[in-house]
């Protein structure tokens, strides 16, 4: 495909017709108000594969504006492939700014992380989800899960738990770790690291979740309870490091493991790129300071 | 059995002939030749070259062009005439650390050593229809620049993902079976069931790229999921070695394209067992990383019973997997349905004729009334 | 149908079965059944195979709608739910707090891709059980009562033997204390000996927890062992009930004397 940075002829504003982002406001509305619920929605064929992004892009797409700032990350990053990828899809198709910097975008689309730095009431959070149903795992049947959402049954989901404890001692789910929203529905936080899972519960920002390939939007709206599920005598915990970041010495954050050759170095450094660098404009030095060349 | 109608031969004929018509299409257009074919369409050289079982880039072109484009088709075409050649002897196995890279992608760690190497790729295009392309006269990117990029991808060690893992004891070690001396191979002997999992890699590796696709996908839907991280997706050429038996040490005699894909899957482990990643494989002649996933994902699946894990799924169930993946004998098989059941069709037909005439004299209406 | 006052409510059924018919497409499934289970009670169904025994079983279990009938059952506060006129959310909840049932293929009632000690937690977890030490004593004790190794918890179902997997199973049901269980052949696929000690475990867990149990059966002689009461049912109809030994040792019906001397004979 050839590049023009000229923007796209013939097609719409975020190149969604206007009729279908209505239906998926519609949806985004309806999730709003059910929260944790699994909204079925029109899901489009996108010119991105599915399971690339395309519920994340088909939401971004029905609510960004004109006067808009994106911000699009993927593992924590603004620099990842798929990231730089759906970044310029949205500033070739709908000409908006895009930043990389977490406090300047309106609009954060995301895949597998959440920013480090907390989220403001006027910013949105758009996640990227591959598969909606948490309840998939223990019930393959769409048919069975939907009733077991209407009638609460989730034994199964400890069910699951109890079954890591008994084989490993632990939890031994790390991402996409289940939570329960507002004390009602059971819902995947999409892979995010369980790190991230406390920051959902009483965030400031709405939190948007699209499954283009499974055809579900659902929504956390601003202060609302979140909690991970868990045991009385097995409490929710989050990862914990041994190191810091190599670049930025942040304690505080999720950390990538970076491997530097064959004979097992290995350095940390944070995911979220932005908040690293912020950090080191800071001043904030970690074990190994320089900036580590770009992969090829 | 089957009843040939009469002037059967006569209406082949005929159709063969209207179908070399078919198959040149409007012959105002340039007719498309092998080397276009190879050039233009290598992706699909590719595929029929895996499924066929025979890497040949220009037996593989001409297949295409003789099935009209008609894949499935190609790759019989091409199995047909493999299984035609003499075997003249047994390559060395290859390597594929020693593979010369065009593309080396990890998602499980953000930065290799060696890095990531995108490549090329259609991973990060717009699926966006490039109407230029229809234009005559097609613009190619400068040798120049070819070559900067390729010089960019010009390797440092790419050592494997996965070894790195191993290295640390996270993974499963891998046993290349060696020393157990007789590696079964399909393409001679009848597939057995149950197969062991050389069997079973050697199936996947020509087995139909859709059906592959749809059971992997039916994995990460929940149908026998095995929790999949890609760990590492390799493009690039590698050397093929044999070993004269008057010479005793291994020569070249060329080289190959594959796509090699290591899945790291789901742990394993219990109270008394350290938890390990364990595996799954997969590989394809040529750039195929779909096919390359999909075998790696479905090879993770029929290894279920080594893992314990309990069979609940049509993607762990190797029978009906194993059974099924060969393109070449589903398609037999299916399209076989129109060949003549004259025979059959009419037994069946007498059967049905008579049990409804049976119940017509016994007027047995109470319970067709019921029915209505 | 509300709520009565409790005094002598062991003197009311548990389960009243009022004329239930069930059609599948215009053949008989079975046939206006009607009768009443008392708490503590055990009533064996017993019939050739095809006689509708397992379909009635179904509808008696809330998972087959039946064509015609209804089914009353009591819960612990004397509430008394017809069972398909309630809400599907209602059904179920009594499904997993009051009811339990033991499919003849433990397989089926299993979950096969979790632990012996997961399979048997599932229903408390269900209620809302959250503290895993508490769920697993509460497994292994189970796993005592049913006989099966303590070691074996965190083992899968699918490495144990047909016998222990229906012990498992009946564990997995009993563990959040039913009020009345459906058994389905229970000891159907085992071996003699393997019966024999499944059958001795029901007797006991039975008494001493008090259970009412329908159980369905093709062999008399588990019917006698374990029920008190018998129903003998025919091309969908129940030909003959009564007393257990009242039935088996004095048939009155042509068919029930058929299937009494056939197994004398046998």
């Amino acid at each position: 495909m050839r590049m023009n940075d000229s923007g796209l002829d013939g097609y719409n504003f975020a190149y969604l017709d206007e009729q279908t982002k209505r239906m998926i406001r519609r949806a985004i509305l309806k999730a709003i108000a059910i929260p944790g619920y699994q909204v079925p929605f029109g899901s489009r064929e996108m010119p991105l594969p599915y399971g690339w992004g395309t519920g994340g892009i088909q939401i971004t797409a029905a609510v960004l504006g004109t006067d808009d700032t994106l911000k699009v990350i993927d593992q924590g990053s603004d620099d990842t492939t798929n990231a730089v990828n759906i970044r310029r899809f949205f500033s070739r198709t709908a000409g908006v700014a895009t930043t990389t910097k977490t406090t300047e975008a309106s609009v954060i689309q995301t895949r597998h992380r959440i920013p480090e730095k907390k989220l403001r009431e006027d910013q949105v959070l758009i996640y990227q989800v591959p598969i909606p149903e948490p309840l998939r795992f223990m019930e393959p049947r769409e048919i069975e899960t939907r009733k077991m959402h209407a009638l609460q049954e989730y034994g199964v989901m400890h069910v699951k738990l109890y079954e890591d404890i008994a084989r490993f001692g632990h939890i031994a789910t790390t991402y996409n770790y289940p939570v329960r929203v507002n004390d009602r529905y059971v819902m995947a936080p999409s892979p995010i690291p369980k790190f991230d899972n406390p920051k959902m519960n009483d965030m400031p920002a709405l939190q948007l979740f699209g499954a283009g390939r499974e055809k579900r939007i659902y929504a956390i709206p601003p202060y609302t309870k979140v909690s991970s599920l868990d045991f009385d005598d097995h409490p929710f915990e989050v990862q914990k490091w041994d190191e810091t970041c190599a670049l930025c010495g942040a304690s505080d954050s999720f950390l990538d493991e970076i491997v530097l050759n064959d004979t097992g170095d290995r350095m940390f450094v944070c995911s979220d790129s932005d908040y690293c660098e912020e950090r080191r404009e800071l001043g904030y030095k970690g074990t190994q300071p320089e900036e580590q060349g770009d992969a090829a | 059995m089957y009843v040939a109608v009469k002037g059967g031969e006569e209406a082949i004929e005929n159709s063969q002939r209207l179908l070399e018509q078919k198959r040149r299409g409007d012959t105002a257009v340039d007719e498309l030749s092998i080397e276009q074919i190879k050039e233009q369409m290598s992706l699909a050289v590719d595929r029929v070259m895996t499924e066929g079982s025979l890497y040949n880039r220009d037996l593989a072109a001409l297949a295409i062009k003789q099935a009209q484009g008609d894949l499935v088709e190609a790759i019989f075409l091409l199995r047909a005439y493999r299984t035609t050649l003499p075997r003249l002897g047994v390559s060395e196995p290859i390597n594929t650390n020693s593979m010369c890279i065009q593309r080396r992608i990890s998602s499980t760690f953000k930065d290799i050593p060696g890095g990531q190497v995108l490549g090329a790729t259609y991973d990060y295009t717009h699926r966006l229809l490039d109407f230029s392309l229809m234009a005559e006269g097609d613009e190619p990117v400068s040798t120049d620049e070819l070559k900067q990029m390729e010089s960019a991808a010009d390797t440092p060690r790419m050592p494997r993902v996965v070894d790195l893992l191993n290295a640390e004891g996270l993974i499963e070690t891998e046993s290349d079976g060696a020393g157990t001396g007789n590696i079964p191979d399909l393409t001679r002997e009848p597939l057995t069931l149950p197969a062991d999992r050389q069997l079973r890699l050697q199936a996947l590796a020509r087995a139909d790229e859709g059906f592959l696709l749809a059971l992997g996908y039916s994995t990460q839907r929940g149908y026998g999921n095995n929790h999949p991280f890609a760990g590492e997706i390799r493009h690039g050429t590698l050397n093929i070695e044999i070993t004269p038996p008057e010479l005793g040490f291994p020569i070249v005699i060329g080289e190959i394209e594959i796509t090699e894909c290591e899945m790291i899957n789901q742990f394993t482990g219990s109270k008394k067992k350290p938890p390990q990643f364990t595996r799954g494989y997969g590989i394809a002649f040529g750039h195929s990383e779909r096919k390359a996933m999909s075998m790696a994902l479905i090879d993770r699946a029929l290894r279920c019973a080594e893992f314990g894990e309990t069979v609940v799924s049509p993607a762990q169930d190797q029978e009906f997997v194993l059974s099924h993946t060969d393109n070449v004998e589903a398609s037999g098989f299916v399209q076989h349905l129109k060949l003549p059941h004259y025979v059959d069709f009419q037994s069946e037909l007498e059967l049905v004729r008579r049990l409804r005439k049976e119940r017509g004299d016994n007027k047995q209406s109470g319970i067709d009334e019921k029915c209505a | 149908m509300q709520h009565e006052s409790i005094s002598l409510s062991d003197h009311k059924p548990l389960l009243s079965v009022n004329d239930i018919s069930h059609y599948y497409g215009n053949s008989i499934g079975c046939r206006n059944v009607s009768f009443d289970l008392y708490p503590g009670e055990v009533l064996g169904i017993v019939g050739e195979s095809g006689s509708g025994k397992s379909t009635l079983l179904k509808c008696l279990s809330a998972s087959l709608a039946p064509s015609t009938g209804s089914i009353l059952y009591r819960d612990r506060t004397d509430a008394v739910h017809d069972i398909y006129a309630v809400s599907e959310a209602k059904r179920r909840m009594l499904a997993r707090t009051d009811w339990g049932i033991v499919e003849q293929n433990p397989r089926d009632g299993l979950r096969l891709n979790v632990s012996a000690g997961a399979n048997i937690g599932e229903r408390l977890m269900a209620v809302g059980a959250r503290h895993y030490g508490d769920i697993r004593h509460e497994a292994l004790g189970w796993l005592g009562k049913v006989e099966i190794d303590l070691n074996r918890v965190d083992d899968f179902p699918a490495t144990f033997s047909g016998g222990m997997q229906q012990r498992l199973q009946i564990a997995r049901n009993l563990v959040n204390k039913p009020r009345l269980i459906f058994m389905d052949e229970p000891t159907g696929g085992l071996d003699v000996s393997v019966q024999a000690r499944l059958l001795d475990l029901l007797r006991r867990l039975v008494s001493e927890l008090n259970l009412s149990v329908i159980i369905v059966t093709h062999d008399l002689a588990v019917a006698r062992l374990l029920s008190h009461r018998l129903m003998v049912m025919q091309r969908g109809e129940v030909v003959e009930s009564g007393l257990t030994d009242q039935v088996l040792d004095d048939p009155h019906h042509p068919y029930t004397q058929l299937l009494v001397s056939s197994v004398l004979v046998a």
